[in-house]
């Protein structure tokens, strides 16, 4: 099984959150205003904030449930999750970043395998001259893609993309997106991707939710969103 | 690091008082280290206060450091994370021993400690006797040093990106795991000046160890104790001592400058 649903309710600090989405083994793409409550919901999936009620199933596993009274902790749940700065250790080089999850927790292989199967998957991702290299010094785009293998070596149930491309120049963006595209599609991974560009949407053949104050206020297809916007920043995203 | 070219506000009056502060802080330095023959410092080695009070302060200062840290380390990750009032309030409480003449720490430790002292009678029903003891010199180091650690320390932690921390528990890491392997060694840095400072005010306690823990050759007369009872009667001794703690500080701050330098370049 493939696919994922969420249920989530919670709250930070006076902002709370009620969301209940779906996806099958594609993307789907979260909109909406600045804190509307896209990282939020990420995070929630993630097993990174508590919540007050949530149902959360990938892969036909149950992540989380407050009916059954059960809680994955977030080490255990086999889900990847990409923050906005990438969230990359400085510390490490690309293969020892990429090696991170592979050497640590359910996932620890020793010490040669781990290295073998981080320069593997840097090298599906065509960034196998990087492993060596410190993260400080990457670019945008290699940052990303050292991150995205960071993720994927670990074969996780459902990738979590916050912002994936806000970080980088227009040139480097419409390059990143394609390769991106092209990665979930050969992974064949679900994935959710919050972003604030429609070319994101069109390019990852992403279905849409929109997200307003906590709550899904419109979801569909880019054709379904075009024709009968909810709202006028759907409208203004869409470019209806 | 580029340095900009900003307009300089000194006048010949600025330029003054800051000459005059320099000159302050260097001249004793160096009219300390004008005023030992070779002669002078292989006496002061062979004296027999010397070694056993170097020995006490290297012994007694690497204990209380590794306490600080130990203790401190959790403590600063807490304070750098956390935004509750409760750690709003315990930051304060932990520098209160800063701003806390030394002398008062004293005082305030055989109120603790002693026979007298809130803890004395749990003490002595267990036989154990803390003031004028090596185990006092060690408390009343921790006492004064470890604040500076731990500020140090949760400063360094304020600078760990908390999205690299949840990645790290998504791709498997436990919790400490979480810690030990991305927070650390990204605050490591940070964590090594304040492990220095705390050394460097361990090293140079005084007023705190005197009144707790007395000024015992061999069981609690650690160096600048030496130099106190070295001044009494041989002047020239006193100055001995100065130099070796006054060098031992020169190395300790050579050692923060560098872990700062490598701080800054590795950003």
């Amino acid at each position: 099984m493939t696919g994922w649903r969420a249920s989530v309710r919670a709250h930070v600090g006076d902002f709370s959150l009620d969301v209940e989405l779906a996806g099958d083994g594609g993307v789907l793409a979260l909109i909406g205003a600045n804190g509307s409550g896209k990282t939020t919901f990420l995070k929630a999936i993630a097993g990174a904030i508590p919540t007050d009620a949530a149902e959360i199933v990938v892969g036909g596993e149950v992540l989380e449930s407050t009916t059954a009274g059960l809680r994955a902790p977030i080490d255990r749940r086999r889900v990847a999750y990409l923050p906005q700065g990438y969230g990359l250790f400085p510390h490490l080089s690309v293969l020892d970043n990429v090696a991170f999850g592979l050497s640590t927790g359910p996932n620890k292989l020793d010490r040669p395998t781990r290295r073998k199967r981080a320069q593997a998957m840097l090298d599906d991702l065509g960034c196998e001259h990087l492993a060596p290299r410190r993260v400080r010094g990457l670019s945008g785009g290699e940052q990303q893609r050292v991150a995205l293998a960071r993720a994927l070596v670990l074969e996780p149930r459902l990738l979590l993309l916050d912002e994936p491309l806000a970080a980088l120049d227009a040139t480097t963006r419409r390059s990143v997106r394609r390769v991106l595209g092209e990665h979930l599609a050969t992974f064949q991974l679900p994935a959710i991707v919050v972003t604030h560009d429609v070319r994101d949407v069109e390019a990852l053949d992403a279905v849409v939710a929109v997200l307003d104050a906590g709550k899904v206020v419109q979801q569909g297809s880019l054709d379904a969103l075009r024709q009968a916007p909810h709202s006028e920043f759907v409208a203004e995203f869409v470019g209806a | 690091m580029t340095r900009s070219h900003r307009p300089s506000p000194s006048t010949t009056l600025g330029t003054l008082f800051g000459a005059t502060l320099v000159g302050l802080l260097l001249l004793p330095l160096v009219a300390l280290a004008l005023s030992s023959s070779l002669d002078d410092l292989r006496a002061g080695f062979a004296h027999p206060l010397f070694a056993p009070a170097l020995w006490l302060s290297v012994r007694t200062t690497l204990v209380s450091l590794a306490v600080t840290v130990v203790l401190g380390t959790p403590l600063a990750w807490w304070l750098a994370t956390s935004s509750t009032k409760l750690s709003r309030v315990v930051a304060v409480l932990v520098e209160l021993p800063i701003v806390i003449p030394p002398a008062v720490v004293g005082v305030a430790l055989l109120q603790t400690f002693g026979r007298q002292g809130l803890l004395g009678p749990a003490l002595a029903s267990l036989s154990i006797q803390v003031p004028f003891t090596p185990i006092a010199v060690v408390l009343a180091q921790i006492v004064v040093a470890s604040p500076f650690f731990v500020q140090a320390a949760a400063n360094a932690f304020r600078k760990v990106e908390p999205d690299a921390m949840i990645v790290a528990r998504t791709l498997g890491a436990s919790r400490s795991a979480a810690f030990l392997r991305v927070a650390v060694p990204i605050a490591l840095p940070g964590l090594a000046v304040g492990a220095s400072l705390a050394w460097a005010r361990a090293l140079g306690e005084f007023g705190a160890t005197l009144l707790f823990a007395g000024n015992m050759s061999g069981k609690t007369q650690t160096m600048p104790l030496a130099i106190f009872s070295a001044l009494e009667s041989d002047v020239q001794l006193a100055v001995v001592f100065s130099l070796v703690l006054a060098g031992v500080g020169v190395v300790l701050l050579a050692g923060i400058r560098l872990a700062t330098a490598f701080s800054s370049e590795g950003g």
